[in-house]
């Protein structure tokens, strides 16, 4: 028996190499992958093109925009000197805000006056918006404070200086609030799910398509054997993957790993069983490569959004969030972050570990239950 | 260029669609689903951060504090918990990415007008989500914080004064910042190349694999009409499912087409013709159906996925990698779709993106027909 698995697998091997570009696909494309996506991926906001509308002119809005550059979100994109010019710079997308201060600015603000300030803001991207919003928001409430303050020391019997609560924030994990390091480890997680799901998925279809599997038929394998035949080399790929570009996003990215190294792979393991589980079991209900492609990307691309990847669950309407249980990735994700960032054990991760092995074992048994009806 | 041969070749490809239902509906299932999902299921913004207080106080003062943050739509408590350990513990688990500590003294601090420490525990995990949960708090601490400096200013008899700048935000485009206004139009572009992908790039390998194609070569078919007849049933397909995802953007999520339809379509019939010579150029040089599905989602869904600008602004991107997003045609698709469709612009201010787009497609045409030898190796 395991000469026959022995002999299964070398043929798998021989078979998935044969074409050296498929060495390029799966140990290349993953790292660059990885390597472009972990700058590409990013929901920081910075930079952000700003147009200023100044009618005023005077120190006190001068002062208003030099606290927007000194932030250092906004980059002053132009000047504007109509209202003409600002709407046709955010059409053309030139600039993402415009701060408009209208002229008596100085002036109400000398009196005592409420000044104020006109923000405008492209929509498109929503979510950017949201971000440049709030800067805004606390760039202006800092310099309204002050010189609120100095209103007050002015009237008489007034407290010198009123006390209010002082918000001290830390925020764990990612200190410095860096998407990169949120997102990393889920582009790994989503990377090797890719390429082990598209391997399997066409591995036994591939046999059918060409007439291969009737010359395996004759051979002595048990449907078992093939299963394990059809599995093995896809996880070891799988792992070699994993491991790779860990070690790119450790070492190129600077992204910490304050967890267990061996936790990680076991995890990994566990999670590999259920993505090679799913790829096998659209391979034996798939009757053309062109269908085990489809099903794959039916199945990977919400698995994908359904994650918590980029969409965060607890947002998501109650039906959904209940069908996110169903998926791998979400518990794997939780791991992987858990272990990356956090530097949890198996102490909190034990939930998500025992769904992955669950499901793994599950899906493995569908697949092979459905791959006996196959043959028969 | 014989038009005969060119209909009896996409004759013959639409014979192969029909004979598998299953993956023609795929073809039509997966942009619905993708639609319903982004429409209904998925939104970046943020709110009911999970929230757990450690109010060491327990005063009518710290409680009515606390009372701010969940009286609010943006943090929804998880509970309360007594020590240190507890907390880092919610946090850890992901039951509560944010934890707020109250001093023990909180109330007499309140009182005496002394400065209040207030400790604010983040997730910073997922850094978009811990900055806006840390500007909400940053926002009903503030607004707390000035609550108490009025009253203590009356209590004394003082004058208050006028609150020295308001801000009037007005967005532009997307007045409610609504995420699907932003995503659906996007989505068009990335559902498109993927079909494209997921429909052109084994149609050649395949006819290879399985030996079919020798009895193409053997008919007096040409390298050009058969690229084109293999394109033109698949051309039909994408373009239903623009039509299908305009007609549901349209109808279901209310997403506002400012600009003109037909420009919207024709650059999306330019952007599909591209997108599938793309494909058919994968299928044609990799000649393995497993070679060229691997090669086509590399190339094809992710970077239309994060590159295109679709959910990640290119502008926050670092500087190589937008350069590198110049080389991926769904950035202009993408440009122009969200032009059209919020902004409602035309070809006057977008001439660069279709322009870019148009040579796009056309190199691609060129490529698969370079690319293809119509002879056994």
């Amino acid at each position: 028996m395991i000469e026959r698995i022995k002999q299964m697998l070398i043929k798998e091997f021989i078979q998935i190499f044969r074409d050296p570009r498929m060495k390029a696909v799966i140990f290349l494309m993953p790292a660059v992958q990885l390597v472009v996506f972990g700058y590409a991926v990013t929901t920081d906001v910075r930079h952000v093109r700003l147009a200023v509308y100044d009618l005023d002119h005077s120190e006190a809005s001068r002062e208003l925009i030099a606290r927007f550059v000194k932030s250092g979100y906004f980059d002053i994109a132009a000047y504007a000197a109509t209202a003409e010019q600002v709407r046709r710079r955010m059409d053309r997308g030139q600039v993402q805000a415009a701060v408009q201060i209208n002229r008596g600015f100085m002036e109400d603000l000398r009196a005592g006056r409420t000044a104020v300030v006109q923000l405008l803001l492209d929509g498109t991207d929503s979510n950017t918006a949201a971000v440049v919003l709030d800067y805004s928001a606390r760039i202006t409430r800092e310099f309204s404070e002050q010189v609120w303050l100095s209103r007050l020391s002015r009237y008489p019997g007034s407290p010198p200086e009123p006390t209010g609560v002082q918000l001290r924030t830390r925020a764990w994990f990612n200190e410095n609030l860096e998407s990169r390091n949120f997102y990393i480890p889920g582009v790994i997680a989503i990377i090797v799910m890719l390429i082990t799901l598209m391997l399997t998925s066409m591995a036994v279809v591939r046999e059918k398509e060409i007439g291969t599997m009737e010359q395996i038929l004759v051979t002595p394998i048990t449907p078992s054997e093939f299963i394990l035949g059809k599995t093995v080399p896809f996880a070891l790929i799988g792992f070699a993957d994993v491991v790779l570009i860990t070690l790119l996003g450790v070492f190129w990215f600077g992204v910490p790993i304050r967890g267990n190294l061996f936790l990680l792979f076991g995890a990994t393991a566990l999670y590999l069983m259920t993505t090679l589980g799913v790829g096998l079991l659209i391979s034996t209900v798939s009757q053309t490569q062109q269908q085990a492609m489809m099903s794959t990307f039916f199945f990977y691309f919400p698995a994908v959004l359904l994650s918590g990847f980029m969409f965060p669950i607890a947002n998501m309407p109650a039906v959904i969030q209940g069908l996110t249980y169903l998926n791998p990735l979400r518990y794997f994700l939780v791991i992987v972050r858990g272990i990356f960032l956090k530097g949890v054990g198996p102490g909190i991760l034990w939930p998500q570990m025992v769904a992955l092995a669950g499901m793994g074992l599950v899906v493995l048994w569908l697949a092979s239950r459905r791959f006996r009806k196959t043959l028969a | 260029m014989n038009l005969l041969r060119v209909w009896a070749m996409s004759r013959k490809e639409l014979l192969h669609i029909a004979r598998d239902p299953r993956s023609l509906g795929m073809a039509i299932a997966i942009p619905m689903l993708l639609l319903v999902l982004f429409g209904y299921a998925l939104t970046l913004d943020v709110d009911n951060v999970p929230l757990v207080v450690w109010d060491q106080d327990g005063s009518h003062a710290s409680r009515a504090f606390v009372s701010r943050f969940t009286g609010s739509p943006y943090f929804s408590l998880r509970g309360y918990v007594r020590n240190g350990q507890q907390l880092e513990r919610a946090v850890d688990s992901g039951k509560a990415l944010v934890g707020l500590v109250l001093p023990p003294d909180f109330a007499g601090r309140v009182d005496s007008g002394r400065e209040v420490p207030v400790q604010l525990i983040v997730d910073g995990s997922d850094s978009n989500t811990a900055t806006i949960a840390m500007g909400y708090a940053d926002g009903v601490v503030r607004a707390y914080s000035q609550e108490l400096a009025s009253r203590q200013i009356r209590r004394r008899g003082g004058v208050e004064p006028a609150w020295p700048l308001e801000v009037r935000p007005r967005v532009w485009f997307n007045p409610e910042l609504e995420s699907k206004n932003y995503i659906i139009p996007g989505l068009i572009a990335v559902i498109m190349m993927v079909i494209a992908a997921l429909l052109t790039s084994l149609t050649v390998a395949r006819e290879w694999e399985r030996g079919t194609m020798e009895q193409l070569i053997s008919t007096p078919v040409k390298g050009r009409e058969l690229i084109l007849g293999k394109l033109l049933p698949y051309f039909a397909i994408g373009m239903l499912d623009v039509l299908l995802a305009v007609l549901m953007g349209e109808f279901l999520f209310q997403v506002p087409l400012r600009g003109n339809v037909a420009l919207l379509f024709a650059m999306a019939a330019i952007f599909l013709a591209g997108a599938l010579a793309l494909g058919m150029t994968i299928s044609i040089v990799t000649k393995s159906q497993l070679l060229a599905s691997q090669v086509a989602m590399v190339l094809t869904f992710l970077p239309a996925f994060l590159l295109s600008g679709f959910m990640y602004a290119i502008s926050n991107m670092p500087q190589a990698i937008q350069w590198v997003t110049y080389l991926i045609p769904a950035r202009y698709f993408v440009a122009l779709l969200k032009g059209i469709y919020l902004k409602g612009i035309g070809l006057n201010i977008l001439m660069l993106e279709a322009g870019l787009l148009t040579l796009f497609a056309l190199l691609m045409l060129a490529l698969a027909n370079v690319k293809f030898h119509k002879k056994l190796e």
